[in-house]
């Protein structure tokens, strides 16, 4: 099971008051949400796409066993094997195997959001094999012993001047007079030693965007060619993935990868989209001489026909954290998972349990703009309540408001007594608002905000005065 | 909807509970839109609230008792009006849930979820208000509510009705379209992250002019109204409804 820390409250107290990562979301915030915009307008028919996107989704997941099998023989075929695993736990082992079998020692690393899923860097670590992240984002958050805080830009919550401190504490041969203050010095640095780091590798890992059935193929896509080297320099390359990823042949994957650039970056397209079939053929000049595909299942099966069967439509564009205004507000740590935002809240509770993660479905205000913008339309604030519906049966709300809900439904299915109910808090309201302070609930909502004065009347009595 | 809408439809006000007992006069001057439309208004009196607040809880079993009581308590009226987008949105797109397995009120549930409207979406779309006679000096900055942008596709309406009122200009600021922090029960069980996006709405409407704020929904209002009271803004907090009827008194928060 996937892990998740519960206590949401804390956490976002602790990111609302945390200068340099409130800064970091004002600049996410406008960034992703204008990209997406314009790219989106470039393209008349993106909404046809989105369209054409989601059928394909939903096609192959009610055929997901089917296209499983066709893919596996098709990596086979390609002479690459396929390994399947039901939990993290499995995938691990099965990586761990894979490696010890050829005495790697180290491991170049491409983004891989599973990866972080069954916190296999810890478990490598553990074993006496060393994971190097090649991605900018990872690498800095590897450095910094942090989980990611946003599925397509793990350290979006770090300033330059941490990505400094991070980089001149690892880095022991870096001259203390050399700059690390711009973007660009920072990234010469971090080429120069990743650059060794593939040389060196063992073996390489990536994660995929896509499977595709009919050629056994992984696709990646990066903006920094990292995935490119993690894979074809090293002898063994393995690829990571959930067993949603596949889709049925080239030509889907050409349109998902039309929305999903313009989703999660707002770029028409990446600048690495990478297919791997198989290992290094006899006259390829460069490649893997080994394709493993580690194939992670960890609860994804299960929620084929459930209430939640529609997220595993799920592209990880990002686009519903980048427009989702409690992620806008917290930022991805607090959710206490490594899949934050609407995205997350649906699935963290799939993964790790509904009791592990009860705070998540809750922590939205249901605006909408997640399912607005999701590529494949997934219906991200109806399954956050169906979650609330099992919370709410299974005791996970807590007493205070489960009580208020109990009075309030009383008086609401009681239309005398409601009218009296609210006759009752329309004078309290006129005549002594300060008591509303002591209010459970309210007293957070007047700390910071007034509340209106009533006029002591409510409109059903006004109305029935009046007519 | 109905095919072609009679002349002078039956129409039943549903007050929304916020309305009810926080600002009455939204309720009087939806009546006062309604009538000038030609509508017979009437207020059901055993109405009480559409039930989000248990549906938002994922109390089902208590929401679907009252989505019951909401379909009787309305039947019989050519049309259902509220001046929501929240609660309209509820009743159109919601009850119907709720009676997967229930054929006979799953047909009770979508005959009224046809004939339920938002008050602004219901006067342009279904009567074919162009104009109001109303007047007010300004420009007006309107909010979109969150339910009535997404889930019933309101944009338009508000503003071609604002557009006629004698005097005023509307404007739409960055956050029009986001939001608020409201969110029902949200604001209530998250209030620190709830008031932390209604200020970056407040930080928005302080960089647009304009001198008032104007929405749909009173939830969203009486949060937008409650934040910018803390700041020395001096935008003035109405319903729509209340410019549109022409009768705007004190705004929200202002004293009576
Ligand atoms: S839920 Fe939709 S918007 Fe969010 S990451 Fe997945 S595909 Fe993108």
């Amino acid at each position: 099971m996937m892990h998740v820390t519960t206590d949401f409250p804390a956490a976002a107290h602790e990111a609302l008051g945390d200068k340099s990562l409130q800064a970091a979301l004002a600049r996410m915030r406008q960034g992703f949400v204008s990209g997406r915009a314009s790219a989106v307008a470039r393209l008349p028919e993106f909404d046809a796409y989105r369209d054409a996107a989601r059928a394909i989704r939903d096609h192959t997941l009610a055929h997901l066993d089917a296209y499983l099998e066709i893919f596996e023989a098709n990596v086979k075929a390609a002479g690459g094997q396929v390994h399947w695993c039901r939990d993290g736990a499995e995938a691990r082992e099965t990586i761990l195997r894979i490696l010890q079998s050829r005495g790697a020692k180290t491991i170049a690393k491409g983004k891989s959001m599973v990866g972080e899923e069954i916190e296999l860097n810890a478990y490598l670590e553990a074993n006496g094999v060393r994971p190097v992240e090649t991605d900018l984002g990872e690498y800095i958050i590897q450095l910094r012993r942090e989980t990611p805080s946003h599925i397509i830009a793990p350290a979006t919550h770090v300033s330059k001047a941490q990505v400094a401190d991070a980089f001149r504490a690892a880095h022991t041969l870096l001259p203390a007079d050399r700059s690390l203050a711009e973007a660009d010095t920072l990234l010469a640095e971090a080429r120069a030693i990743l650059r060794e780091e593939f040389l060196n590798a063992d073996a390489g890992m990536t994660g995929a965007n896509f499977l595709i059935a009919e050629t056994g193929t992984s696709v990646i896509v990066t903006n920094e060619g990292n995935g490119d080297l993690s894979q074809t320099v090293p002898r063994t390359h393995i690829v990571l993935a959930g067993i949603e990823k596949v889709v049925p042949t080239l030509d889907d994957a050409a349109v998902l990868l039309r929305v999903l650039a313009r989703s999660a970056t707002g770029q028409e397209i990446s600048s690495y989209t990478t297919f791997s079939t198989g290992p290094a053929r006899k006259d390829d000049l460069d490649g893997p001489g080994e394709y493993h595909v580690v194939m992670l299942d960890n609860g994804r099966s299960a929620l084929l026909g459930s209430a939640f069967h529609d997220m595993l439509r799920c592209i990880r564009c990002g686009a519903c954290l980048n427009h989702c205004p409690v992620y806008g507000a917290v930022g991805g740590h607090a959710y206490g998972s490594v899949y934050p935002g609407p995205m997350g809240s649906v699935l963290s509770p799939a993964l790790a349990g509904i009791a592990a993660a009860k705070h998540l479905p809750h922590a939205s205000s249901l605006c909408g703009a997640c399912e607005q913008v999701c590529p494949v339309r997934i219906p991200l604030p109806k399954m956050l309540r169906a979650w609330r519906d099992v919370s709410f049966d299974r005791g996970l709300v807590t007493l205070r408001s489960r009580l208020g809900l109990a009075v309030w439904t009383f008086a609401a299915r009681r239309p005398a007594l409601y009218r009296l109910a609210t006759a009752l808090t329309a004078k309290t309201l006129q005549k002594h608002r300060a008591w509303f302070r002591l209010v459970p609930g309210l007293s957070g909502w007047l700390a910071t905000r007034d509340f209106p004065a009533s006029s002591g009347r409510t409109f059903m009595a006004e109305w029935k005065a009046r007519r | 909807m109905l095919a072609v809408p009679p002349k002078n439809p039956s129409v039943a006000l549903l007050v929304t509970c916020l309305v009810d007992l926080l600002r009455p006069q939204v309720g009087f001057a939806a009546v006062t839109l309604l009538e000038r439309a030609g509508c017979k208004v009437s207020v059901p009196e055993s109405q009480t609230c559409c039930g989000q607040p248990a549906y938002n809880s994922g109390d089902r079993a208590d929401a679907r008792k009252i989505a019951r009581q909401v379909i009787e308590t309305f039947a019989g009226f050519d049309y259902v009006v509220a001046p929501s987008g929240s609660c309209a949105g509820m009743v159109r797109i919601h009850f119907a849930e709720f009676f997967a397995d229930d054929p006979v009120w799953a047909a009770k549930a979508m005959h009224l979820a046809d004939r339920t409207y938002e008050l602004t979406q219901f006067l342009t779309d279904v009567m074919g208000v162009a104009e109001v006679s109303a007047a007010h000096p300004g420009t007006a900055i309107y909010h979109d509510s969150c339910s009535g942008l997404r889930e019933l596709g309101i944009k338009d309406q508000p503003r071609a009705l604002l557009n006629t009122v004698n005097g005023l200009k509307t404007n739409d600021y960055s956050g029009s379209e986001a939001c608020c922090g409201f969110g029902g029960t949200f604001c209530v069980k998250y209030p620190e992250v709830s008031d932390r996006i209604v200020g970056q709405r407040v930080t928005e409407l302080a960089a647009t002019p304009g001198d008032l704020l104007l929405g749909g929904d009173l939830g969203c209002l009486i949060n937008l109204a409650g934040k910018l009271a803390r700041t020395d803004s001096k935008l003035r907090v109405f319903h729509v409804a209340e410019i549109l009827a022409g009768d705007a008194g004190p705004a929200i928060g202002e004293k009576s």
